[in-house]
């Protein structure tokens, strides 16, 4: 599997982890005062930015050389 | 006083801000509305960011989490995360290499190229201002009724006591308002001002300053203001929390006072058990309007590089987390029995977090958090006047004038003009306080969600077609209207569209989706039906967007 390919399907897992209806009616506090949905949606943006990292490294969509400026610029 | 005080020098410091940033202004419509593309990595993060944190992020979380419990994190703010880093990673980078390569300053005009149409700027164009201006609207009254509120005075037995203005400071029509139980009684200061900065002042005077560092700095000043401002808001909101928890908690060390004010939450706020799972998971296509925010759109062409994309598709969930975490467990600690609401506090939920402030924190605080609220306000509002004008002047008024084209420095000027006439009209339209602004603004979002599979389709399938095109604005336009009317033209907050399902399913026999979902099929089903059953774009359209695909 291409990592392109890992990070994609690790974005989909991001969204299908998001659903959490294992956590719907869980009223815990993770380390005394954070509540366990919360937390979890706190990992959740966590886990967002090292996926897009992860994205950024294997699957950037565009070469870093700028285009040619302005070819059919309008100003 | 000391908070109009620090209102007023943090104003200031913004149009220093605005004027230092005119001086580096190069005098061409290129860079007055993209900064000559020469945004960097820092600055295209704190500006994407700034522009779409609006006073939502601040006093609207906190309310939120105070209605409805600590599961609207879940549902507003990760999701978020993950969307918009997604929309700026599958759009801003190809917008910004094609805008660069074809000199593209708006929506319009990529579209008009890509579509092959030119007449599609005369659907587009109302559609996306429309949108926008209620947007516009939500900003320029939150910021009026946020310096009101905080300036203004108590009522002890039927008298406004300890505001910073006597009543008499200012003109009657100014500073008296109307019972709005009684609206036949004679207006009073009681419904008035209450002794704080009259509303019609406040929103003029914070028009004033956006418009005079947008009109001198143009997308540069816009851009180097809202960096400022969300280091503002970022830092502001963390400190609000530290004192807010240290003070509601009453414990000797700030983590007992945490764990304090966190046990006492009642059960149905720490869990999710009055959101339908299914409006939960349909809340994740609003964000999608992030996609076609023109504004957005404009500040994704200012950027220097590809490259300097990657820092704001990585940190954008972490600033989100940032913001949003800590609001959100303040509006939850709201609802314990350590602090009492009032009743007229905890029937405007956006009220929670200057009350708790204003009342456990002081007023030093208390300035320097509304000037957090006024940054997370003034930091959209300048990117959106700034948009309209370069909309205008590009999509309108070069068009109109075919081959006669205007010089750069009349561009320059049209441009300016357009965004002091867009300023006034929507002072002028927030005087007449539409009351259903607020609910107007997820509508809004929506509008713009149902037209993010224009952009997708644009970016990534060679088989869209104008007419297509055309089909997909109509239906987002047209399921939008309808969905709109059926909600009671907003007054209906909680309005879903509902599923039947056999109960076997779900218990309540139906499936509760927010309207967007609806909307976004529409459009969808729209594009993908029209432009299959038309004919293709021309091999030159399909070589210019789709290099690796022509024949």
């Amino acid at each position: 599997m291409k990592p392109a390919h890992v990070v994609w399907a690790l974005v989909a897992l991001l969204i299908v982890a998001h659903q959490d209806i294992w956590f719907w009616d869980d009223a815990r506090l993770i380390f005394g005062f954070l509540p366990i949905t919360l937390a979890y949606h706190a990992g959740i943006s966590l886990a967002a930015a090292g996926t897009w990292y992860l994205a950024t490294l294997f699957c950037w969509p565009v070469d870093d050389a700028a285009p040619s400026p302005m070819t059919e610029d309008r100003s | 006083m000391t908070q109009l005080l620090i209102i007023g020098g943090y104003l200031g410091l913004l149009l220093l801000l605005g004027i230092g940033a005119s001086r580096l202004f190069r005098g061409t419509s290129q860079d007055y509305m993209l900064a000559s593309h020469s945004i960097g990595p820092f600055l295209l993060l704190m500006s994407i960011f700034g522009t779409t944190m609006t006073a939502f992020a601040l006093v609207g979380s906190t309310g939120e989490s105070f209605k409805e419990g600590v599961g609207v994190y879940g549902m507003l703010a990760s999701s978020s995360g993950i969307i918009h880093s997604l929309c700026f990673f599958l759009l801003g980078v190809k917008v910004w290499k094609l805008g660069k390569a074809h000199g593209y300053r708006t929506q319009v005009q990529f579209f008009r190229d890509r579509l092959e149409s030119r007449r599609i700027g005369l659907v587009l164009f109302p559609v996306l201002v429309g949108l926008v201006i209620p947007y516009l609207l939500i900003g320029v009254m939150a910021s009026g009724t946020v310096i009101n509120k905080v300036t203004a005075g108590r009522i002890a037995e039927g008298k406004v006591v300890g505001g910073t203005f006597a009543e008499g400071t200012f003109p009657a029509f100014l500073e008296q308002g109307k019972n709005p139980k009684a609206p036949t009684d004679p207006p009073s200061f009681l419904y008035g001002s209450q002794g704080g900065v009259p509303k019609q002042l406040a929103s003029l005077a914070i028009c004033g300053i956006v418009l005079i560092y947008v009109f001198m700095g143009g997308m540069r000043g816009t851009a180097w203001a809202n960096t400022f401002q969300t280091l503002v808001f970022m830092v502001l909101g963390v400190v609000t929390f530290v004192v807010i928890a240290w003070k509601l908690g009453g414990q000797d060390s700030f983590w007992a006072s945490l764990q304090t004010a966190s046990a006492a939450i009642p059960y149905e706020k720490l869990t999710r058990l009055h959101i339908p799972p299914e409006k939960f998971l349909t809340y994740m296509f609003v964000p999608l309007s992030v996609g076609m925010f023109p504004h957005l759109f404009q500040h994704w062409l200012t950027a220097r590089s590809a490259s300097s994309f990657k820092l704001p598709v990585v940190a954008h969930p972490l600033f989100i987390a940032i913001v949003w975490v800590p609001c959100v467990l303040i509006g939850a600690w709201a609802t314990s029995d350590l602090i009492t609401i009032p009743p007229p506090v905890a029937a405007n939920p956006n009220a929670v977090l200057p009350f708790l402030v204003q009342k456990l924190a002081g007023p030093v605080l208390g300035g320097f958090l509304t000037a957090g609220i006024l940054a997370a306000i003034m930091s959209s509002l300048d990117s959106q006047f700034l948009c309209l004008g370069t909309m205008f002047t590009e999509d309108v008024v070069q068009p109109l004038r075919g081959s006669r084209r205007l010089s750069d420095q009349h561009e320059l000027l049209v441009a300016r003009g357009f965004i002091i006439a867009i300023v006034a009209l929507t002072y002028g339209l927030s005087l007449l306080e539409p009351r259903r602004v607020f609910t107007l603004g997820v509508w809004c979002f929506s509008g713009f969600s149902s037209l993010f599979p224009l952009i997708l389709a644009a970016l990534y399938w060679p088989r869209l077609t104008k007419a297509g095109a055309y089909a997909c604005v109509l239906a987002a336009a047209g399921s939008w209207l309808w969905l709109f009317s059926a909600s009671d033209f907003a007054g209906n907050p909680n309005f879903t569209v509902n599923i039947p399902v056999p109960t076997a399913i779900d218990a309540d026999g139906a499936w509760q989706l927010m309207p967007v979902a609806a909307m976004i099929a529409a459009s969808t089903a729209a594009i993908v039906i029209v432009s299959l059953l038309t004919k293709p774009p021309g091999q030159q359209t399909i070589k210019r967007f789709f290099p690796s695909r022509a024949d």
